[in-house]
């Protein structure tokens, strides 16, 4: 009998013998053929890595994404048939990976790449339009919802600019410092914005539920919030504004979000 | 399993084999998108992948939603691993469950064949030896999804590279026995027919003469490309990356004068050719089928 614990483990393993059992035309050889499933499965999840890290893709190459991508797949198969899922813990692999230990930016370029992909599949939410927001002194206390998509990633490494130099043909070479980045969904493509000094602090306080207030006060007092809030508000990343008094919510999108 | 009852016997809404036209469907490339929409040509049906449409939200299901006001859409799953030796994923089976509830396909289809192994999804469609074992396993993950999803579903046959020394049913007796206990019709890939008969030595013609072909609810056609064992014996990779072959093409044509006019599916899922190239391949099937009509 041929289970399927050894079929895998054959699969993956590209040195281990053809399991027991299997047979090509009249019980001949099978080896040629078994190797038909193993190509399938590594090239198939190789190129559902490379449509998901083209930008990592583009800074080690392909060949050596390719073979990292052998050692990614084979360690961390894919725990769900959503492909869109998968590579969550790219990372974690890359920080761990001592080929690329000299690349130290490269795990937040894939957490980057991460937020892009899951903010693609994010559930629809209608914005808030700046038209919609209430007079300064009722802003203050404040609290948003965010949109699905909205995620940001904090990183010592200019990912911004390394995000830029890597997907636009005109782009500058990256700086030498830290950038913190918004990703965000307008409309059906996913954008990428530099947050200002202290901006990841404020919009982490927002989705935390602080008042506009108090994460204003957690971005620091020497950062103005009013960038971040513009941004926010120019990529439709707020969908709801809830006053203090606990009255309703403005424009609260809710509805939009339950989806489909 | 003796005595089980069959479960074509549970009341299962939607008794019919399909509700796809018996016309001809390609399987839907976001990059078709407007073409599509604009151009459809002989196409009166679109197949997509369920696992593509199970995120939150975004331009892929606005795109579906959009096809799916125009067009019947078949939901063909790729994931499931209805063959697997373990449960069948919980999860999965319930994200498959919110999608065919909101879309109400005109069919659902998945193959018999494992892709999945105690949490690790292979992403490919992995074969079985046809045994009792098996059949009783089969039979009862059917079971569960059809139950789960309250509609019959097309059970697909797969193409394949190698045997099981072990398996003691022939494919066609195995895939008509599992329609019989669970009440499931079946999705005949030709394509497949003709890969499989090829890699393993036996009469394609034989194989469509003892299938059941009053139960097919569906045809799949697709590309393959040839390559060689080490012993120098052919081996067929079913690739979907190219046009339906010339011997798959007559194989079809012997099917469709047999069985009558059945919804038709050109699948075509790597190199993909732009939208008249892909039109063009599904306008070849609609011919026969118009010309089995008359």
């Amino acid at each position: 009998m041929t289970g399927q614990g050894a079929f895998r483990r054959a699969l993956l393993d590209p040195a281990a013998a053809v399991p027991a059992g299997l047979v090509g035309p009249g019980g001949g050889p099978a080896a040629r053929r078994f190797a038909v499933y193993r190509n399938n499965v590594a090239v198939g999840l190789t190129e559902a890595l490379e449509a998901a890290f083209p930008i990592l893709r583009r800074i080690v190459g392909d060949d050596f994404f390719r073979a990292m991508a052998g050692v990614f797949l084979r360690a961390h198969p894919p725990q769900s048939p959503c492909l869109a899922d998968y590579g969550a813990a790219m990372p974690e692999f890359l920080a761990g990976f001592p080929p690329v230990a000299h690349l130290g930016y490269l795990p937040d370029v894939a957490r980057l790449e991460n937020a892009l992909r899951r903010a693609y599949h994010a559930a629809d939410a209608a914005p808030l339009a700046p038209g919609d927001l209430p007079a300064p002194a009722d802003l203050a206390a404040a609290r948003v919802t965010l949109a699905p998509a909205v995620c940001v990633i904090r990183s010592a490494a200019p990912l911004f600019g390394i995000w830029r130099f890597n997907t636009r043909a005109d782009a500058p070479m990256p700086g030498t410092g830290p950038e913190d980045v918004l990703v965000t969904r307008p409309g059906f493509d996913p954008h990428v914005d530099l947050l200002p000094p202290g901006g990841a602090a404020f919009v982490e306080a927002l989705d935390r539920g602080a008042t506009l207030a108090a994460a204003a006060a957690a971005q620091g007092p020497a950062q103005d919030p009013a960038p971040t809030i513009a941004l926010l508000l120019a990529r439709g990343a707020i969908t709801a504004l809830h006053r203090a008094d606990g009255g309703p919510a403005l424009h609260d999108s809710a509805e939009a979000r339950r989806n489909p | 399993m003796t005595g089980k009852p069959a479960s074509a016997d549970v009341a299962l809404p939607g008794r019919a084999l399909t509700r796809l036209p018996a016309g001809v469907g390609v399987g839907f490339k976001p990059q078709h998108f407007s073409d599509i929409l604009e151009a459809p040509g002989p196409v009166e049906w679109v197949e997509i992948h369920a696992e593509n449409y199970m995120g939150a939200g975004g331009r892929p299901l606005a795109q579906l939603r959009a096809l799916a006001e125009r067009f019947p859409v078949s939901l063909h799953g790729v994931g499931l691993s209805i063959g697997g030796e373990g449960r069948l994923d919980a999860d999965h089976l319930a994200r498959l469950r919110r999608l065919a509830g909101w879309l109400d396909p005109a069919s659902f289809s998945e193959h018999l064949a494992w892709s999945s192994h105690e949490g690790a999804y292979l992403n490919d469609l992995l074969p079985l030896p046809y045994t009792d074992a098996t059949l009783d396993r089969v039979a009862s993950h059917i079971d569960e999804v059809q139950e789960a999803l309250g509609r019959r579903m097309l059970l697909e046959n797969p193409s394949s590279y190698l045997a099981f020394a072990e398996s003691t049913w022939s494919e066609t007796d195995f895939l008509a026995e599992l329609a019989h206990r669970t009440g499931c019709g079946l999705l005949l890939d030709v394509n497949n027919v003709f890969v499989s008969a090829t890699n393993l030595g036996t009469d394609p013609r034989a194989y469509i003469a003892a299938f059941p072909l009053g139960l097919v609810g569906e045809i799949h056609l697709g590309g393959h490309a040839a390559e060689a064992d080490e012993t120098g014996a052919a081996l067929l990779i079913d690739s979907h990356a190219a046009p339906v072959a010339d011997p798959v093409w007559a194989l079809y044509g012997e099917v469709i004068a047999a069985a009558g006019p059945r919804p038709t599916l050109i699948e075509w899922d790597s190199d993909v050719p732009a939208w008249p190239g892909l039109r063009a391949e599904a306008a070849r099937a609609a011919a026969v089928l118009v010309g089995a009509r008359a």
